[in-house]
């Protein structure tokens, strides 16, 4: 039976991959970013999963306005690193693993979610800076992700968005999704964007560092609360982009319901227009 | 009934809801069009007669023109879709975000560095923080968009 062992979640700021990209990662400005993710770089060494199950948003890249999925499963074998205007990054073609992702949308789809099946998709940013940042950098052709990678896209661009209790009631669908899988697989669920970003109009630039941390103590403690926010909350106190955070609660969910280990936390004050976040959180039952 | 909008008393904030999805359909599609190579060279070479070939409005048409990302979301553009015409003129995502709050790059940059706009007067409109619309524009920028 295949389980879920442990949780990630982490901004995904398009700079932090152009940082990469363009070898600035010993500027000063970014070292306090990668800092953060030093620790679990290693912990993605000493916890390799079979497969990682990655929650994040399209960045109007394989979705325009032509369809917008609520929310969508990749069942392809390969996904290939997007153009979003600036050139495809430098990294990696991500291998999927199409026998548990198809497994994981028959049974979430049986449990009431009406996922969208995607066989096609260019992942962009959104999918591949956590990978950067927890694998480290990679060359595009002799290096290879260290595990299959189900993406996984909420729709967080046009309102409205999934609320917070769907994505944590979703999250638990997975979970069960998972544990009927028959095949003995380490799965690691990922929770990607945030965490406070306002990147449109006069209040561009806002962060909310307090609301922030409260976010991040209650995300471990008290998820099923925390699930019950507005999006008008997260507008209003984590600027317009915030909004990004109802997929960690899809992540939370579907850890166990037993209070998990927090193996490593980070926050820090600015990626670009972007305060970045990140958890590693351990399943103890 | 008309959409149920909460979010209206949010200084200097658009949500991009189906209004504004509506609104903004061509111009954003053709944002989405950037994303190919050949397709950003042939923009940058005759943007007018680039932008002719798309059914947009001609005030959003001006907008992209002035590069004027305001503008742009006044005209039912998202920004995810936007970044793609920055990201074809070279500008970072900072720069793009930056240029819609009259700050200089230098100005912007500095505000984020020192930990980014406080939400302290931000939260509805009426408020007195540095997003209201009495407080623009907030820099010295020399001229609206990027």
């Amino acid at each position: 039976m295949a389980k879920i062992t442990a949780s990630v979640y982490t901004s995904h700021v398009p700079a932090i991959g152009a940082a990469l990209d363009l070898g600035k990662t010993h500027e000063p400005y970014w070292q306090k970013v990668f800092a953060g993710y030093e620790f679990s770089k290693q912990w993605m060494k000493d916890n390799k999963p079979d497969v990682i199950f990655l929650v994040f948003n399209d960045h109007a890249t394989a979705f325009s306005l032509e369809m917008i999925p609520t929310f969508a499963i990749g069942t392809a074998a390969e996904y290939t690193p997007a153009d979003e205007g600036w050139g495809p990054r430098p990294v990696p073609k991500v291998t999927g693993h199409p026998e548990l992702a198809s497994h994981i949308a028959q049974s979430v789809i049986q449990q009431d979610f009406d996922l969208t099946i995607v066989n096609r998709m260019d992942v962009d940013h959104g999918l591949t800076v956590p990978l950067s940042l927890m694998c480290g950098a990679l060359d595009k052709d002799k290096d290879a992700w260290p595990c299959p990678v189900i993406p996984f896209a909420v729709n967080v661009v046009q309102y409205p968005v999934p609320s917070g209790r769907r994505c944590f009631n979703l999250g638990r669908a997975i979970r069960r999704a998972v544990e009927s899988f028959d095949q003995p697989l380490n799965v690691h669920i990922w929770g990607t964007g945030g965490m406070s970003h306002q990147l449109q109009g006069p209040r561009a630039g806002l962060i909310n560092a307090d609301w922030d941390n409260r976010f991040l103590d209650r995300l471990i403690t008290e998820p099923e609360k925390l699930a019950d926010l507005p999006h008008i909350d997260y507008v209003r106190e984590a600027g317009s982009e915030g909004i990004e955070l109802v997929m960690w609660l899809i992540a939370r969910g579907a850890m166990s319901d037993q209070p998990p280990t927090v193996k490593h936390r980070f926050y820090h004050v600015p990626a670009s227009n972007t305060a970045v976040g990140h958890l590693i959180l351990e399943n103890n039952a | 009934m008309s959409l149920d909008k909460p979010y209206l008393d949010v200084p200097g904030t658009t949500i991009f809801d189906a209004d504004q999805s509506r609104k903004g359909y061509w111009l954003n599609q053709f944002c989405m069009s950037l994303m190919k190579a050949e397709n950003r060279q042939r923009f940058l070479a005759d943007q007018r007669a680039h932008l002719d070939q798309w059914p947009m409005t001609e005030a959003q048409k001006q907008a992209v023109l002035a590069r004027d990302l305001n503008r742009c979301i006044a005209e039912g553009g998202n920004i995810y879709f936007l970044a793609k015409l920055g990201a074809t003129h070279g500008k970072s995502f900072q720069q793009m975000a930056g240029s819609m709050t009259g700050m200089t790059e230098e100005e912007y940059r500095d505000m984020m560095v020192s930990g980014g706009r406080s939400v302290e007067g931000n939260r509805f409109l009426g408020e007195d923080g540095s997003a209201q619309p009495q407080r623009q524009p907030q820099g010295s920028a020399p001229k609206p968009g990027f």
